[in-house]
């Protein structure tokens, strides 16, 4: 039986982005049940935003413009989007709602969209963000009517007469009941229901009548005069999408390897509460079986989740945060650039010789011991709204952030400090550490945080 | 489609069993299982969608003229009576008329994505355009050809991070700058005692270790066969010739690699092109040059080969900022003392046939991919592709 403590770490790394300083003492004092209840306490909803002003910019005149101004657009577009990204992720590192972002990074991975135009990207984040912890009903129908969407996935381009398949392949493929249940003919009938579906110069959505095709369509066994609400309801209707959701979840959440029975079970009772997210989580978190130690330290942590963690264990004033879009992209997951709609992959994909020796090295860097010495190549859907690379190459000699290692030190003191960082300490060489770190406290920090088994949460 | 790696692998192949062999068959610096007495290929990726057509150059289409006013190029160094190439790819033009490169007109494939990320996922993946894998095609060959290798750097990416191209589900492939700085990295005292000392039976735990473990041996291994043959060939000092030097000296010492990775770009010349592209291939033929004189002299320009990429073409028409917006097809080359037939293997673009401004595509670039798999690197193309469309003959 794991302690109650064990318990609580292992609860605050995969329902948050990990234990942050202050709620060392919270997890010695509270029991697991506590911490639960205080993620779901109901907070107040705060959208994320760029910081820098929004311009009412019609993307419909983009063509019209000169090189020099399209440049400017687009500079501004990338800025915009690594400003969301990075708000994003002060709010997973700072936000007590650590339930809410973990969900809605969870979603972002699923509902992964990659698109210029700031003011769609944050529009659907925020979406997102707000009906992570609502029902999936609400999300799906929010989600497929957001014109970040509706763009990435070609549906302006769908039209009576000329349809485009790609938004309903991807519902159902990706989104809701996953591949096997549904045939090319469901596929081509949803695309049809979905004519017409668009948003305007404002991005509003809209239905554009003319464009919609009226006729008669047989979905999933099913006739009528559809149109995309009708298809979105049947899919719902369908127990694998309960199973499919309920499944990602628990590789997210629980384990890589899917425990089928408790899968079914889950998804049942998903099903049954009418796609409740809540009660889902509950039925994850409050389980006994989400404590046995197969589950515990045993997922590999997501470049975000390693970021994140370490940033909520160690304060730190950051004088240059966009450096953090560069760690992102070395370690492979840039949020707001997903690779592509199916999302990031996860486990093992993480981890190749290069990312691994950068995440053992990330503490020493960020704590001024060494110098970045990588650079990421060139994405030409991403570059332009960073800085150039040489001013990037200066400021990785420093890493221009100060960590208060005081804070840190007084938290920590007369405490087990690998017992704290790790979720699975077991196979931890005490004795190494104690070696390496010759006695200075913030060293011995960074090298627990240095070795694979930080890796895991 | 979304085809988790594992399924693919179940599909194509027998599951690799790699993590079944024994510990003391995976120790350190046991060369590689594989025959390496093979060829070598060299992928050379034009990063952000090259412009074939000022690539090689219609010399004598007046479509190609008149849909580009200021950016045409007019003093192609011509191939034949139809051709020409690009003047700032100098010794491509020697190669050529040497017979030791082969163009491939019109590549691409079927419902082509003109977004670079998604695009460059296609041919990295080698997938089809609606479907999603999380392995890439040379990847899938080390999980292929190289299931009990003891040193997995059959295959090496010049680059700061891996790219999908070279991971598999079993075997990923290794990714450095520059072979001495990735050894002191990995050298690390401290690194190296948690792997000296480390003691777990958990099996995440143990793939990290395990992944410290070759990392940490393999740089060791790169940086001795780096070392060992020192080239005398001088190469340009822009970032591209110094990572072909870097390849130059370990194809020259008996490493076991067979496929080397690199990239140039960016190429995404929306705006006053021509001089962009030009300086871009520019670097890309002195580096080039340098490599071939280097390899020639050593006799080795026989069993490597060349292989040039983008993820896209571009539009036919110029666009009104002196650039090209993303496009379709492209031409690939072919570059080797090696090859079984030279020079322009098929038809230019047809720029009367045109899809909504943009080149048809004609030859799949996974047939490309069966070809040198099977015919250079003797591979199963069937298992790491599942193509069974037909070979080219060229290679």
């Amino acid at each position: 039986m794991a302690s109650e403590f064990t318990k609580n770490k292992h609860l605050v790394s995969r329902a948050g982005f990990g234990m942050s300083l202050t709620q060392i003492k919270v997890c010695e004092m509270q029991n697991h049940t506590d911490i639960w209840k205080g993620y779901v306490k109901k907070r107040a909803f705060k959208p994320i935003r760029f910081d820098s002003p929004a311009i009412n910019f019609d993307y419909g005149r983009i063509s019209k413009l000169n090189a020099e101004q399209k440049k400017q657009v687009q500079r501004r577009n990338r800025q915009q989007n690594i400003e969301l990204n990075l708000n994003f992720l002060h709010e997973m590192v700072h936000s007590e709602d650590q339930l809410r972002e973990k969900m809605a990074f969870f979603w972002h991975g699923h509902f992964a969209t990659r698109v210029a135009n700031p003011k769609l990207s944050q529009q659907l984040l925020n979406v997102i963000r707000e009906n992570a912890l609502g029902n999936f009903k609400d999300l799906l129908f929010a989600v497929s009517k957001a014109p970040a969407m509706l763009s990435f996935l070609n549906n302006q381009q769908n039209r009576k007469g000329h349809p485009n398949e790609n938004f309903a392949r991807e519902v159902m493929e990706l989104f809701t009941m996953g591949r096997g249940h549904y045939t090319e003919t469901d596929i081509r009938e949803a695309a049809r229901a979905y004519t017409g579906w668009s948003y305007d110069r404002n991005g509003t959505f809209i239905k554009r009548d003319k464009f919609h095709d009226n006729g008669s369509k047989t979905f999933l066994g099913k006739t009528g005069n559809f149109d995309g609400n009708d298809v979105l309801n049947i899919i719902l209707e369908q127990k694998a999408t309960a199973r499919f959701i309920t499944a990602k979840l628990y590789r997210f959440f629980v384990n890589e390897q899917i425990d089928e029975q408790v899968v079914a079970t889950l998804s049942r009772q998903f099903y049954d509460a009418g796609y409740d997210i809540p009660r889902l989580l509950e039925g994850i978190f409050m389980s006994s079986w989400f404590y046995d130690k197969q589950n515990i330290g045993t997922k590999i942590k997501s470049p975000i989740e390693l970021m994140a963690g370490i940033m909520r264990m160690l304060p730190m004033k950051m004088n240059d945060p966009e450096n953090l879009i560069v760690y992102q992209r070395l370690l492979g997951q840039m949020l707001l650039y997903p690779p592509n709609v199916s999302g990031w992959p996860s486990g093992n994909a993480w981890i190749d010789s290069s990312t691994l020796l950068l995440r053992m090295q990330i503490p020493q860097i960020w704590s001024g011991l060494r110098p970045l010495d990588l650079s990421p190549g060139s994405d030409d859907d991403i570059d332009m709204g960073l800085k150039r690379q040489k001013s990037l190459a200066r400021n990785f000699k420093n890493p221009h952030m100060s960590i208060f290692w005081p804070q840190v030190e007084a938290a920590f003191s007369g405490r087990d400090a690998a017992g704290i960082l790790l979720l699975n300490d077991g196979s931890i060489n005490r004795n190494l550490i104690k070696k390496y770190a010759d006695g200075d406290f913030s060293r011995r920090i960074i090298d627990i945080m240095s070795t694979p088994e930080y890796q895991l949460c | 489609m979304l085809i988790k790696r594992r399924e693919f692998l179940q599909l194509t192949s027998l599951a690799s069993a790699s993590f079944m062999v024994p510990k003391f068959l995976k120790a350190m610096n046991l060369p590689g299982a594989m025959e390496m007495k093979g060829k070598v290929l060299v992928i050379l990726q034009l990063s952000g969608g090259n412009d074939g057509l000022n690539t090689i150059i219609p010399t004598r289409n007046d479509i190609y003229f008149r849909e580009r006013q200021t950016i045409a190029v007019n003093n192609a160094l011509p191939l034949n009576d139809d051709a020409g190439i690009n003047p700032a790819l100098r010794f491509f033009k020697q190669l050529y008329d040497n017979g030791e490169m082969a163009v491939l007109n019109n590549v691409g494939y079927p419902r082509p994505d003109k977004s670079h990320f998604r695009s460059m996922d296609i041919w990295q993946s080698a997938s089809k355009s609606n479907e999603f894998l999380e392995t890439g095609w040379i990847g899938r060959y080390l999980d292929e050809a190289c299931y009990n290798c003891g040193h997995p750097t059959q295959a090496l990416e010049i680059n700061d991070m891996l790219s999908l191209a070279l991971k598999g589900e079993h075997n990923k492939a290794f990714a450095f700058k520059d072979p001495a700085k990735m050894y002191r990295t990995s050298q690390e005292t401290y690194f190296k005692s948690l792997y000296d000392h480390h003691d777990h039976h958990d099996e995440t735990v143990a793939y990290l270790y395990q992944t410290l473990g070759s990392t940490i041996g393999n740089a060791g291994y790169i940086f001795e066969k780096s070392k060992a043959k020192k080239t005398d060939t001088i190469y340009p000092n822009s970032a591209l010739g110094k990572d072909f030097k870097t390849i130059a000296s370990l194809i020259k010492s008996d490493i076991n690699t067979s496929v080397y990775y690199v990239e140039i770009g960016s190429f995404d010349t929306h705006v006053n092109q021509k001089q962009r592209q030009e300086n871009l291939f520019k670097t890309m033929n002195k580096a080039v040059e340098a490599f071939v004189t280097d390899l020639k002299q050593n006799g080795l320009f026989k069993d490597v080969m060349i292989m040039t990429f983008s993820e896209f073409g571009r539009r036919v028409a110029q666009n009104a900022s002196g650039g090209t917006d993303h496009g379709t097809a492209n031409q690939m080359f072919f570059i080797s003392g090696g090859l079984k037939k030279t020079g322009i293997l098929n038809a230019l673009p047809d720029l009367q046939k045109l899809d909504q401004g943009d080149l048809i595509f004609i030859e799949d670039f996974r047939k490309v991919y069966a070809t040198v798999l099977k015919n250079w690197l003797k591979a199963d193309a069937t298992k790491v592709l599942g193509w069974k469309n037909g070979m080219y003959d060229f290679i």
